[in-house]
């Protein structure tokens, strides 16, 4: 069952096209990551899909509702962390999760979900006292209160600290695990590549790429890296060619890295040579994203 | 599954947090509650409690109801129109809108938690003017002065929405309803008795809008020339058309997500915070 399906979709501000005519499905009980550069039409496609914005053209269904005309058991299965947004700045952690809870007709206890986003110490601190990152969490554990059977995360971890997305990560899985649809947009390759079942990559208002993780921009099949430095060698003499040296770097594309690094390290043996900074590398998330989206900016 | 809230057991709640947000801040609290009650103790030793001629009753008399008319609608018009706007800056209205919370309960709870703070803004006035200054209150006129209360709250709180729906900013909200309020306050007789003779167009303005006809239907409860239970039903009848117009513009008018000009309020916040 798709939880989002979406076909053509359309956003037109003034003159500028800020989505142009993108499909996507979104499975139940899948994490999908949107990911692209600034502006490239995420927060205007989330937001779409929230009920926020009108769509200018193209067909929409989200629970099997259209967002646009939703009623309020729409509402009441979603969760929301937007992008930019704020909490009443008068209030206690605890009271704003009781308060926003309360609407809901299946709700998490605030307890627990102020521990579950690392907010234990400042339950009954002023919203207004807050970091900019603890107050990201609130909203994080907002977005989950009324207990949502799917969950928008606008950039949820922008501005957390490194242990505190990791945590944020953990929330996630664990929801992941309870059946929860996730669509999700980030600028972490590293987090898309942890949570993501799927990813889309946007530029422009297009779908450029899309797949999993492993998979996407022919990452499975693209060439290890392998990189090293040596000194006082002539570099004709290497075992195999390299595609670029680059400061004392040579950098070898390989397609099959066990039999080219017996080749390499029997060599450098043999020669009694050192391989300096030796590194054996898959390209990641991120470097298949820039690549990506660097083909799209320079096309 | 608990099963949806009930829209009874939303409101009390809406109303309650929107009470707390308005207590916990104090500024806007003190001005809503104490400024009407210095005003009165300042025209009180400017004055003296003398009569005044033409209506034949005392200072106090007079500018007890006066004031504690003021203090409701600033409790109302203003602390809606400012607070309201100020949310939306901040994106809190546009959360709210995320949520399956229905619009009548959010704008129910503001409305309810702004006529509470008036009626507490009315009693202490009065009780002031009992307690210090000889204020005479007639049991008679009570159902009246009532009535009065809750058109008067209605019609105050439906324009401080209606400012907000306008207004691009919660900064150019809290000048409209303080530009608005202050002025009008001395045309429609709050701040200045009327004279016998004042100028046509003095009288007109008054006229117009409706908070001389909050401030007259409200003063006839305290005016001891009355023996009836003085109901005034023309000037409710005025206010509950100013009422209405002023929330079915609001309605057809409202958003709930941050305009461009408000959204600098934001982004200062949010400077201020991580600076
Ligand atoms: N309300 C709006 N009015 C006019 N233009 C808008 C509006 N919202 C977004 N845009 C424009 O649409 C484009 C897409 O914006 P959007 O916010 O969807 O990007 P994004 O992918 O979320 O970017 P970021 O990573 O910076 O959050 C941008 O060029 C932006 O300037
Ligand atoms: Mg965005």
């Amino acid at each position: 069952m798709a939880a989002i399906e979406v076909r053509g979709l359309v956003k037109r501000y003034g003159e500028l096209q800020a989505v142009a005519g993108i499909d996507l499905t979104v499975l139940e009980g899948e994490v999908f990551a949107l990911l692209g550069p600034n502006g490239a039409g995420k927060t205007t496609t989330v937001e779409i899909l929230e009920g926020y914005r009108e769509r200018t053209s193209g067909d929409v269904s989200v629970l099997g509702y259209d967002p646009g005309d939703a009623p309020r058991e729409f509402r009441e299965r979603i969760g929301i962390v937007l992008q930019e947004t704020s909490v009443e700045q008068e209030l206690t952690v605890a009271e704003a999760l009781d308060i926003y809870g309360a609407i809901y007709p299946r709700r998490r206890a605030t307890g627990e979900l102020i521990e579950l986003v690392g907010l234990t110490d400042k339950r009954d601190e002023r919203v207004k006292t807050l970091s900019g990152g603890q107050r990201r969490r609130l909203e994080l554990a907002l977005g989950i209160v009324g207990d949502p059977d799917l969950i928008f995360l606008d950039e949820p971890t922008t501005g957390f600290d490194p242990s505190a997305r990791r945590q944020a990560w953990t929330v996630i899985e664990n929801l992941r695990s309870l059946g929860k649809t996730i669509l999700l947009t980030t600028h972490y390759m590293d987090e898309a590549q942890h949570l993501s079942d799927r990813v889309a990559v946007i530029a422009r208002g297009h779908i450029i790429a899309a797949g999993s993780p492993e998979t996407i921009g022919g990452r499975a099949d693209a060439k290890t890296m392998i990189r090293f430095k040596v000194a006082g060698v002539a570099l004709d003499s290497l075992p195999l060619v390299p595609v670029r040296i680059d400061e004392g770097y040579v950098e070898i594309e390989s397609g099959d890295p066990t039999r080219d690094l017996y080749t390499l390290t029997r060599w450098a043996m043999d020669n009694e040579i050192q391989l300096e900074d030796l590194v054996v590398n898959r390209p990641s998330l991120e470097d298949i994203y820039l690549q990506l989206t660097d083909d799209e900016v320079t096309a | 599954m608990t099963g949806r809230p009930s829209p009874l057991r939303l409101l009390r709640i809406q109303t309650v947090y929107q009470s707390k947000l308005f207590w916990r801040n104090p500024v806007s609290a003190f001005f809503t509650l104490a400024f009407p009650v210095m005003i009165f103790v300042v025209f009180s030793l400017v004055f003296g409690n003398e009569r005044i001629p033409y209506l034949d009753i005392t200072i106090a008399q007079y500018y007890a109801p006066s004031l504690a008319v003021f203090a409701a609608v600033s409790a109302t018009y203003t602390n809606l129109a400012i607070t309201t706007s100020y949310q939306r800056d901040l994106g809190i209205l546009k959360r709210i809108r995320g949520t399956p919370l229905p619009a009548w309960i959010y704008m129910g709870g503001k409305i309810v938690s702004a006529t509470y703070i008036a009626l507490i803004g009315i009693v202490i006035m009065v009780g002031v003017g009992v307690a210090f200054y000889g204020l005479n209150l007639y049991g008679r006129t009570l159902p009246a002065a009532i009535l009065t209360f809750l058109v008067g709250s209605f019609t105050f709180s439906a324009l401080g929405l209606f400012i907000s729906a306008v207004a691009p900013s919660g900064q150019a909200a809290t000048a409209v309803a303080n530009a608005t309020l202050l002025p009008l306050a001395f045309f429609s007789g709050i701040f200045i008795v009327p004279a016998e003779d004042s100028p046509t167009w003095l009288r007109l303005v008054g006229d117009v809008f409706p908070l001389k006809h909050f401030n007259d239907a409200f003063f006839a409860a305290f005016d001891p020339q009355r023996t009836d239970a003085a109901f005034e039903w023309g000037h409710l009848a005025y206010m509950v058309l100013w009422g209405v117009i002023a929330a079915a513009l609001a309605i057809r008018w409202f958003t709930w997500e941050p305009t461009a000009a408000g959204s600098t309020t934001r982004r200062r916040r949010a400077s201020r915070v991580s600076a």
